[in-house]
């Protein structure tokens, strides 16, 4: 079923042709050549009755209801099916036309009566209109076998299948093919005798269903309906907002329903006209949102003198007096460093700026880091310092003109699903898949789409194979001379192919230390370099190392050197985990950087927020998240507020972490939920979720889009406001009325921003920066014509072994990453339906290391490193190598980060969760294992209640 | 702060150093970097270590490095 807000245009608009002129029924109209008649006559406002068709589907012609006339042409052929021409004139209304229409629809509802009262679909399905537009109210035909009674299949938690009202469109198999990639559903039989099935005719729970959706929503019935609808509360409004997992950043409208006092999200539908995901969406996006009215929010503040008492409710200006009398006591005893903030990388860009604000000005230093700190810090760092600015280089359409795409470190039918199908469709039109993992992810072979590549190398040797590619390019004459020679700083190149040849760069050289063959290393760097437009797609498996930054360097080296950045088709695209990572970054957030990536001791741009905060800024750089920890062990650092992250869950080596928690005075949580980082918590202010308040987000292609109020906050404020008591309280005014007037703020301040408004992203949809006097309506493909940093840098990446090693003692590497269903430390997904895909974090280990440790499929093991251990169950597979581990970090019991060492990248101190030593062995008392690590870790501490 | 994370983050940061540039320039490079990246109290400690304690465990860019850093940076700055 449509969004309410959706005016179906029957199929896609064609990537831009030259202008046709046509007529219909008497209109002209003008539209791009490849443009179908269909399609034409809905931008002339004539709607032509379709069911098969729908513009996020390719036409396919079946159900005959679309037929229209043209001049000069025999017979009825389809609108949507039949591509326009110069100078056509087209009719889609006359009495033939009718009676063809009519016979159709009589054949569909015998077999569908018009029974509408209490459907889901009822007042919004396209058989009932059409049947109307058409003027049949029921079947002429004598009531014969009907597809009565067939069972619906409930098993999705959010939506169901009822065959009854199905009539066989094939819309649903081709949005599960076309737009998904999964190709979970098929027609089954021929004829009357024909269904739809998934997979092997199972329920859609035991099929390949990924749970997308995008079947559901291209069905024109109730055959396909998400379940939130059958209870019949009308939606009576539609906003448009963005999803506030992943870094793809999908835009979606939020049909509401309920009353004004408590409005009910009814259903979550992705834009159409979204630019990032094009009316697609994952599980998570589309389903996912119960968390916000989960009753495990905690909706009102709480204080307490010692993370030893329990909490206090009380007002918020309790709260946020308390918390600000102990930020001022802290720094008079301890001086103004000893307190700082971290921003998050879930909350909006303009939350963002506040609190880094909030640290600047009114704590008076720049202790303010994000956690962007531990997954993409690296990339800032490495792209910064080799093409000049901290972001991806691409749109994600980009990746239609991709002939190669090179994939290493990411998993993006999990992690970032709907660029993921993107991907996909770009690989089934025949573009060659690189992938360089650990494990064999599921693009390496999935429906229609196979890797001519997988480079399955040894966790934390990116770097040796990205140099060992560089290798062959360079000694084999792939590189493109004449465009380094004009784009990039000529010594740095020379260096840089000096050191990739020499023989111990070779694939030869380094195939012990990656484990790959060197000659499947050759032909993949040939690939890369001769196979057309190569882009480079990556995510945590590059940045989560101790050579995070230089991996990411070494792979815009490889980029320069091929000539493949600066044009759509190629660069060098960092998949941003979270939704704004990118944004968070931007806003300065890091503790040595204002907004747009300029260091604070930079006279000129410091001067610029002097002025506009009306304050004396700290030139110095300030504390980054685990120098926080180091800073609070050593007493130096006592307080420190918090908006929006888990850092107890999230970040690596807990026990560490907890006992620097432990040492700090006053921590301020400001969450949705009571949080693992909670417990450690003095005051504990309510977060909004995305639904509640204003603002935007920018995904990982730079791609900033509005996020609008649903419903109002739950606990009475948006999080930026939560930032403004704070900061007024502390005596440096804010006074913001709106989020909007924090973009302004942000556009004045930041260059990259300046042409950034909400009337602008109210008119243009999203915009990507840099938006300013140069590019008034934002930038898509960065570095065209020249780098932004003027020439292209490339850096000598020698490749260094990670300090973390394998010895008798813990002889197999673990490394980690997520799921499709669950989303981080699932602190949102573990509140919702999903749990059904995933209720627990497993232990993927390869059926060789479970046979010498007599561990069976489902056993529970221990999971032992150098910093802790933990316990969960054992799930064997050969999709991981010998000697490797892989897990989820999706739920706090499972505790993985108790194990992750205080290893991190050299450059930007972003952990190296990708690499950990452990042992792995079979348990049977896991309660027992459980109870010793827990108990160590969280003696006298009153615990969350819902946790404990 | 924990002084041995501060040497071993030193070294880390000049092993990549080392291998970019000219030695000169690389103690340099190692200077700027912790200039850039490193907190005032975190730098102090470091250039303390070097000077009263001998920098042992310091690798012999760090040390170099330390040495340019403390050199602009004088202390408690
Ligand atoms: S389930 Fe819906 S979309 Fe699929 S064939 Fe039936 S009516 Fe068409
Ligand atoms: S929900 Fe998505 S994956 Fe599942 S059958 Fe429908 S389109 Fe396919
Ligand atoms: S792909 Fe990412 S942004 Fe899109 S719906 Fe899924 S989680 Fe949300
Ligand atoms: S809409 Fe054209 S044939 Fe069905």
């Amino acid at each position: 079923m449509f969004a309410l807000d959706h005016h179906d245009h029957g199929t896609a608009a064609p990537v831009a042709g030259a202008p046709v002129t046509l007529q219909i029924d008497g209109h002209e109209v003008t539209v791009p050549t490849g443009t179908s008649v269909m399609r034409a006559a809905a931008l002339a406002g004539v709607d032509v009755p379709k069911l098969c068709a729908t513009d996020t589907l390719k036409a396919f012609g079946s159900c005959r209801l679309c037929l229209v006339q043209i001049e000069g042409r025999r017979g009825y052929p389809a609108s949507c099916t039949t591509l326009v021409e110069a100078g056509m004139k087209v009719t889609t209304q006359s009495p033939q036309l009718h009676k063809l229409r009519r016979g159709v629809i009589d054949l569909y509802v015998s077999d569908h009566p018009l029974e509408c009262e209490g459907c889901p679909a009822d007042g919004h399905c396209e058989l009932q209109s059409m049947a109307a537009a058409v003027g049949v109210t029921h079947s002429s035909y004598a009531p014969g076998a009907v597809h009565r009674p067939l069972e619906v299949d409930g098993s999705n938690p959010y939506f169901q299948f009822d065959p009854q009202l199905c009539i066989v469109c094939s819309r649903c198999v081709r949005a599960c093919d076309e737009v998904q990639g999964t190709f979970a559903l098929t027609v089954q039989g021929r004829g009357f005798a024909s269904k739809i099935s998934a997979s092997e005719d199972q329920p859609f729970m035991d099929s390949e269903c990924v749970s997308c959706g995008a079947c559901v929503e291209a069905c024109p019935t109730a055959a396909l309906s998400e379940k939130a609808l059958t209870r019949g509360v009308p939606r009576t409004q539609a906003v448009t907002t963005t999803c506030a997992y992943c870094g793809v950043g999908c835009s979606f409208t939020a049909e509401v329903g309920g009353t004004a006092e408590a409005p009910e999200v009814l259903r979550m539908v992705p834009n159409r006209d979204g630019d990032a995901n094009h009316g697609h969406a994952c599980v998570k996006g589309r389903f996912a949102y119960g968390y916000a009215t989960h009753s495990d929010r905690q909706l009102k503040p709480m204080i307490r003198k010692s993370i030893r008492e329990p909490w206090r409710e009380v007002s918020w200006d309790e709260a946020i007096g308390y918390a600000v009398s102990e930020i001022r006591r802290i720094q008079a005893k301890y001086g103004r460093d000893a307190v700082g903030g971290i921003t998050s990388s879930r909350c909006t860009n303009e939350e963002t700026f506040l609190v880094q604000k909030l640290v600047r000005a009114a704590f008076g230093n720049n202790n303010v880091d994000t956690c962007a700190r531990v997954c993409h810090s690296p990339t800032g760092y490495g792209l910064k310092s080799t093409l000049g600015e901290s972001a991806g280089t691409q749109a994600f359409t980009s990746v239609r003109e991709a002939d190669v795409i090179l994939l290493i470190g990411a998993n993006p039918t999990d992690g970032h699903p709907v660029f993921g199908s993107q991907m996909k469709q770009r690989l089934r039109e025949g573009a060659k898949l690189i992938v360089i993992d650990p494990r064999a992810i599921s693009l390496v072979r999935t429906p229609h789409v196979a890797a001519t590549f997988h480079l399955q190398l040894q966790p934390g040797t990116n770097v040796a194979m990205l140099n060992a590619l560089a290798h062959v390019v360079v000694s084999e004459g792939l590189t493109r001379e004449p465009y380094v020679a004009e784009r990039c700083e000529a010594p740095s190149y020379q260096r840089w192919k000096a050191f990739v040849s020499e023989p111990r760069n070779s694939p030869e050289a380094l195939a012990e230390v990656t484990g790959v063959p060197a000659e499947l290393v050759r032909a993949a760097a040939r690939l890369y370099a001769t196979g057309g437009n190569g882009a480079i797609y990556y995510g945590l498996g590059v940045t989560e190392h101790s050579q995070g930054s230089t991996a990411v360097m070494a792979l815009a080296n490889l980029a320069m050197a091929t000539g493949n950045i600066g044009r759509e088709g190629v660069g060098v695209n960092p998949l941003r985990g979270q939704n704004n990572v990118q944004g968070s970054c931007d806003m300065g957030s890091f503790p040595h950087e204002f907004s747009g990536y300029r260091h604070v001791s930079d006279p000129v741009a410091r001067a610029l927020f002097e002025q506009s905060w009306g304050v004396r800024l700290d030139a110095e750089p300030g504390l980054r998240i685990p120098n926080m920890f180091e800073a609070a062990l050593d007493g130096t650092f006592r307080a420190l507020y918090v908006q929006g992250e888990d850092i107890v869950q999230s970040d690596p080596d807990t026990n560490h972490v907890t006992r620097a928690m432990e040492a700090m005075e006053c921590v301020i949580v400001q969450d949705l939920f009571l949080n693992e980082t909670a417990q450690f918590a003095h005051v504990f202010l309510p977060g909004s979720s995305f639904l509640e308040k204003d603002g935007t987000f920018t995904n990982a292609e730079r791609r900033i889009s509005r996020v609008r109020r649903v419903m109002p906050p739950r606990a009475g404020y948006a999080d930026w406001e939560v930032t403004m008591l704070l900061s007024n309280a502390l005596g440096y005014p804010m006074s913001y009325r709106h989020a909007s007037e924090i973009m302004d703020e942000i556009a004045r301040l930041t260059p990259t921003f300046t042409g950034v408004s909400y009337e602008k992203l109210d008119r243009l949809g999203s915009i990507q920066w840099p938006c300013n006097d140069a590019a008034p309506e934002g930038t898509p493909t960065m570095h065209v014509g020249h780098f932004v940093r003027g020439k292209g840098r490339f850096f000598v990446t020698e490749y260094v072994a990670t300090p973390e090693r394998v010895n008798s003692r813990f002889p197999l590497i673990l490394t980690t990453g997520r799921i499709l269903s669950q989303y981080n430390v699932g602190a949102q997904t573990r509140r919702t339906d999903n749990v059904v895909w995933h209720a627990e974090d497993l232990l993927e280990i390869h059926p060789h290391d479970a046979e010498t440790r007599g561990i069976a499929d489902g056993d529970w093991v221990g999971l032992a490193s150098r910093s802790g251990e933990t316990v969960l169950r054992a799930r064997v597979s050969d999709r991981i190598a010998p000697g490797v581990v892989y897990t989820t970090f999706h739920f706090p019991q499972t505790q993985a980060n108790v194990v992750t060492t205080e290893n991190s990248d050299w450059a930007t101190n972003c952990p190296e969760y990708k690499v950990t030593a452990v042992q792995v062995v079979r348990i049977s008392q896991a309660e027992a294992w459980r109870t010793r690590a827990a108990q160590a870790r969280y003696a006298g501490r009153t615990r969350d209640p819902a946790h404990a | 702060m924990n002084i041995d994370r501060l040497v071993k983050m030193a070294n880390e940061i000049s092993e990549f150093f080392a291998a970019e540039s000219a030695r000169e320039q690389a103690a340099e490079d190692v200077a700027g970097h912790l200039r850039r990246f490193w907190d005032p109290r975190m730098r102090r400690q470091i250039i303390d270590y070097l000077r009263t304690e001998g920098g042992a465990g310091l690798s012999e860019l760090a040390r170099h490095g330390v040495e340019r850093l403390a050199a602009g940076d004088p202390p408690g700055a």
